[in-house]
């Protein structure tokens, strides 16, 4: 087995175990990676800070053999590499945890982790061997996997478990993570980081990938900021800060959100009553009441899955489920059957959670997704035909107003970074200059500059008048940006708040049930 | 209906469904490296005739299996190459070579077998019966009294399964159809996994079509497959891609082709016997596709991580 052989080791702790010198990576006439000069030193967990689009994925990417480097170096354990694939890399000590996990979900956790691997002798692959190995390898990293269990039926937790454990197997001791905090729950953090401690100590080199400030700040021992494909800064975690860091990242200093006035009461514009959804007899939601008033956030906390996506769904007319009670009102006047049209129609926005799933058609220009809800509009539509000068127009004016990060306004919405699509979706649903907006999770696993602008622009929504329901599991989001604050719990909703009465500990328990 | 009526319906309920069969698993190597072989009708047609050819050259009918083997070999190497290697559209491809085979049977077959009202009769597969086992009264003669290629149809299924569920091969076949990026990642080659897949397709769906040809019908004719192709894909869905699925769809579809064959009842119109077959995968398929998940690569071109771009 892999995992059991012992490296001969004459690296002293502190010394440079991989370093890169004027790496370049380009994509077409975008420089995405800019003569990076990076060192990583050996049982750190060194912590790679940027905005999106910044080159973190690229650099990654490079590093564990996905992309090969157009110019520079790196040199790994003192000797000069060039991994042809992820194979090579691999064979070299260097696993990553994907932030998309690649994992196979028909498959079980043992499977996962011996694909293209041979145990014991001959063609025969021995389920129960490979088990109790991996039982073995992840009890002495603490790490609590079952690898029995077939991979779909796990949490994202446990998934990202099972990726760690892939790369201990095959004898990793230099394993990346990118953005591995972005999908998970507060308490699965809290795991993950125990997990990267032990590693730590054991002699793992780990590298985290991140835009979460207090994050790093917690857990790494040195951090290297990257801005637009350049290293900014790189330094022990002790002589920085977080401040000074997302100063690095942004490029200049990020103002929190100014007090605003509390709005009037008004006409609700959005109202849901008795709201009640099952599926499968598992009741999704349960007489969820709800008002949204004119110029107004309301905020809706709550760990995921606790129904947040099935409400938001529910209003939007995309639940298919027959067995949805209750009332949705629109300005006043009821909505007999919701469905995406209508609500669109009657100016509702909808930023869904899934933004390459439910946000976007990825394989299409940012031009053709932004014009989505609209091609059939005169503006970009003369009788059967589209208006291709006035969508690239408006492709070209959302990439000058949202400072999408893109080579040209026709490039595919699939090669954007993330934070970059998310601003796609913003610039299709403003466009419309909605009365309503409905935003799930609007910044999730986007930097603090792209998260700062996202909330900018929701509070010009606000100010516009428009009734905006966020729905987000970062309570500090929710806090930034509410009026007023409801937490979802078991597909109910107890009250809602005013934030000046809002308490962050009792909002926090009341997540959890209590 | 008398024992003896039965017991002979169930024997060629087995015999027709060797090659819905042997196609069947071909197609199932294929669909779970992640390979849509909507092509399956035109392969076995060139086995049939390969088949036929060989045996007829050789002068038995273990050449024949060979050549239709080394026929279907060639295809899948083919229809790999076009859509491995290239990329291309799988269900283009593969109607291409449904096309392909039809015309090419028709042309060889005519110039190498003769057009004439006399067909050549070649070699077929020899009957094996099995002592004492055979005398089992009704099922006795329809599964040890059967032609080399039904039994050995019947144990490539377990054969299958081992290498399937057993084989570190087989993990690689399932993973790649899963997910060829992140099998890749941990070092399988994908491309040769499912070059590999291609090849023994095409071997199964040439040992399907001389089944046909030099196992039920013992001569060519043109379209002979006439649908067993798609009939042997859908068996595979219907099976939700396992060789024992596989297996009870096979004999199920080779069952209602049987009962079209055997049974006559006077006001059931003939043509209604005909159409059975294709009934009962046309429901199998409507009933059961919803149900189960096809591996999820199926149908996508895999181009390796490091060249991609971004």
């Amino acid at each position: 087995m892999t995992h059991t052989k012992i490296r001969e080791d004459t690296t002293s702790a502190n010394a440079p175990i991989l370093e890169t010198r004027n790496l370049v990576k380009r994509f077409g006439s975008f420089m995405a990676n800019d003569h990076l000069n990076l060192t990583i030193r050996t049982g750190e967990i060194h912590a790679i800070l940027g905005e999106n689009g910044a080159g973190k994925s690229t650099l990654m990417n490079m590093l564990a053999g996905l992309l090969e480097p157009d110019e520079g170096e790196i040199s790994y354990r003192g000797k000069p590499v060039r991994f042809r694939s992820p194979r090579h890399a691999m064979e070299a000590g260097i696993g990553m945890v994907h932030q998309h996990f690649m994992l196979i979900p028909a498959l079980t956790v043992a499977e996962n982790v011996m694909i293209g691997l041979k145990n014991g002798r001959g063609p025969w692959f021995r389920h129960a061997k490979a088990c109790a190995d991996i039982r073995r390898l992840s009890e002495s990293f603490g790490l609590d996997v079952d690898p029995s269990a077939k991979v779909g039926e796990l949490s994202v937790g446990q998934q990202q478990r099972v990726e760690i454990v892939k790369t201990l197997y095959r004898g990793a001791d230099f394993i990346i993570l990118d953005e591995p905090t972005a999908v998970l729950t507060p308490p699965e953090t809290e795991e993950l980081f125990r997990v990267l401690r032990a590693l730590r100590e054991q002699g793992k080199t780990i590298v985290f990938i991140s835009h979460k400030l207090n994050e790093v700040e917690s857990l790494c021992d040195r951090v290297s900021v990257l801005r637009s494909g350049k290293l900014v800064a790189s330094a022990p975690m002790k002589s920085t800060d977080a401040a000074e860091l997302a100063r690095l990242m942004v490029g200049r200093d990020i103002v929190p959100p100014a007090p605003r006035p509390v709005p009037a009461k008004s006409e609700p514009v959005l109202e849901v009553r008795e709201l009640s959804l099952r599926r499968n007899n598992a009741a999704l939601l349960q007489r969820v009441c709800l008002a949204v008033g004119e110029g107004e956030i309301v905020g809706i906390a709550g760990v995921d899955g606790n129904g947040q996506r099935e409400l938001c769904e529910a209003i939007m007319g995309l639940s298919a489920d027959s067995a949805m009670e209750g009332e949705i009102r629109i300005r006043g006047s009821v909505v007999p059957r919701p469905k995406p049209k209508t609500m669109t129609e009657l100016g509702v926005g909808y930023i869904p959670e899934d933004r390459q799933q439910d946000g976007l058609v990825l394989p299409m220009s940012i031009g053709e997704n932004l014009i989505l809800k609209q091609f059939r509009s005169k503006r970009f539509n003369r009788l059967f035909t589209l208006k291709r000068s006035r969508i690239r127009e408006a492709a070209e004016a959302a990439v000058r107003e949202f400072k999408i990060k893109t080579p040209t306004a026709d490039h595919p919405a699939g090669k954007l970074s993330g934070g970059n699509q998310q601003k796609v979706i913003l610039a299709r649903e403003l466009m419309q200059r909605p009365k309503v907006l409905i935003a799930m999770q609007p910044t999730r696993g986007m930097d603090v500059g792209a998260a700062e602008y996202v909330h900018r622009r929701l509070l010009e929504e606000r100010e516009r008048g428009c009734g905006i329901l966020l729905v987000s599991t970062e309570l500090e989001e929710v806090f930034a940006l509410s009026d007023r604050i409801a937490v979802i719990y078991k597909g109910r909703i107890a009250e809602t708040v005013d934030r000046a009465e809002a308490n962050v500990d009792t909002i926090g328990l009341r997540m959890a049930g209590l | 209906m008398d024992v003896a009526t039965w017991s002979s319906y169930l024997a060629s309920a087995l015999r027709l469904a060797a090659p819905l069969l042997l196609a069947g698993l071909g197609v199932l190597f294929m669909s779970r490296s992640g390979i849509l072989n909507i092509g399956m009708e035109g392969m076995m047609l060139i086995g049939a005739l390969a088949g036929v050819v060989g045996a007829s050259y050789s002068g038995n009918a273990w050449g024949g299996l060979a050549t239709a083997c080394l026929a279907g070999a060639c295809l899948g190497a083919l229809f790999g190459f076009l859509v491995i290697t290239t990329g291309a559209d799988q269900v283009i491809i593969g109607t291409a070579v449904n096309l392909l085979g039809l015309g090419l049977t028709t042309v060889f077959g005519r110039s190498l077998l003769g057009m004439g009202t006399e067909t050549v009769k070649v070699d077929s597969f020899p009957i094996i019966r099995i002592p004492l086992l055979a005398d089992i009264p009704l099922i006795g003669p329809a599964l040890f009294e059967q032609n080399a290629l039904t039994y050995m149809a019947l144990l490539l299924v377990p054969a299958a399964g081992m290498l399937l569920y057993k084989a570190n091969w087989g993990l690689a076949v399932r993973a790649v159809g899963e997910n060829p990026l992140a099998t890749d990642t941990l070092g399988v080659k994908v491309h040769r996994v499912r070059y590999a897949c291609c090849l023994l397709g095409g071997v199964l769906a040439g040992a399907a079509g001389s089944a046909l040809s030099l196992g039920i019908l013992n001569q060519f004719t043109e379209n002979m497959v006439a649908g067993r192709g798609f009939i042997a894909l859908s068996a595979v869905i219907f099976g939700r891609w396992t060789p024992s699925g596989t297996m009870f769809a096979s004999l199920l579809f080779g069952g209602a082709e049987a009962m079209q064959l055997r049974f006559h009842w006077v006001h059931v119109p003939y043509q209604f016997m005909l159409m059975l077959p294709y009934v009962l995968t046309m429901a199998a398929l409507a009933w059961f596709s919803g149900r189960t998940k096809q591996p999820a690569a199926t149908g996508i071109p895999y181009k390796s991580a490091a060249n991609r771009n971004g």
